[in-house]
């Protein structure tokens, strides 16, 4: 089966359908790896046992922000290549990136309180996923706002692209300002600051994550599917009926 | 395994992102079943798809 086929949206189905009890199941078990390395994690010199709340954090964090990515790349392939699959995909991501964008702000603010002395900062890094979390909650607003799907999805895909600008922003805020928020660790020129023993479970999760959010990205696009079968059957059916 | 002083934010950091996971997948789930059944109701009213397939066959 070659890319171009799964543009298909039976076709499509048809691989979902053999594809997701696999994805879950490695899903499962790395999320299991992955947790039960961050409980064996030693506590962190300075931070104690709050530094396990990174294991989740921080990929909640970085899908926060790869979820828009995927969005903005599904808008292209709605405004540019027409794709038939592209709105789908979109509009079944925003459910799930505001989700992952709401647990790295609640996990951010539980391991700042005891850190920072706070819960909340409106500093660069936490103001810009703010940003991010609540124009995820308007374009989710905005798909159910106009009925006909494939105007909702180009009225999607220009907000997505502009939004797209918020990421830079996001990444490289602890940069270009002086933040409470700490620089980056992992994806940094010189490499990882991390010791192993930190590493090594946070990059578990966060594939364990990424995985999860393939896995729930595909069912969100078959339902998706189907309720835009569902929708043209009403249509025909009512015309029959007005026939 | 000791969480120290500041296990309330811990345990209620997994907590949350548990909860939020588990409802997601029941979410998506349900509304799996959902979109499922409406497709077996007109399939039942004997829409057919212009591709000449049952409503109710979804691949």
């Amino acid at each position: 089966m070659t890319l171009i086929d799964l543009a298909n949206p039976t076709r499509f189905l048809t691989l979902t359908t053999r594809l997701l009890p696999w994805l879950a199941a490695v899903t499962a078990t790395l999320l299991l790896i992955g947790l039960y390395q961050s409980a064996m994690a030693p506590d962190d010199y300075q931070q104690g046992a709050t530094v396990k709340i990174m294991f989740i954090h921080v990929p909640n964090a970085w899908l926060s922000m790869f979820v828009w990515g995927v969005m903005s790349l599904a808008a292209l392939g709605t405004l540019v290549w027409r794709h038939p699959l592209a709105d789908v995909a979109a509009k079944a991501a925003a459910p799930i990136g505001a989700a992952f964008t709401f647990l790295a702000l609640v996990t951010g603010s539980l391991w700042g309180r005891p850190m920072w002395g706070t819960y909340w900062e409106w500093d660069a890094r936490l103001t810009s996923v703010l940003i991010l979390f609540l124009m995820y909650l308007g374009l989710i607003a905005l798909w159910r706002a106009v009925e006909d799907p494939s105007r909702a999805a180009r009225a999607a895909a220009i907000l997505t692209l502009v939004g797209a600008i918020n990421l830079p922003i996001i990444k490289f805020s602890v940069d270009w300002w002086n933040t409470l928020h700490q620089p980056a660790s992992v994806m940094r020129m010189g490499g990882s600051s991390l010791d192993r023993a930190f590493l090594i479970p946070l990059l578990v999760m966060a594939v364990a994550f990424s995985l999860l959010f393939v896995t729930l990205h595909l069912a969100a696009m078959r339902n998706e599917i189907l309720r835009r079968r569902v929708r043209s059957l009403q249509m025909m059916q009512a015309s029959q009926r007005a026939a | 395994m000791s969480l120290g002083p500041y296990a309330s934010f811990i345990v209620t950091s997994y907590a949350l992102v548990a909860a939020v996971v588990l409802i997601l997948i029941v979410w998506i789930a349900i509304d799996y079943r959902r979109q499922k059944e409406r497709l077996r109701e007109l399939d039942a009213s004997g829409v057919i798809r212009r591709s000449g397939r049952s409503a109710a066959d979804i691949q």
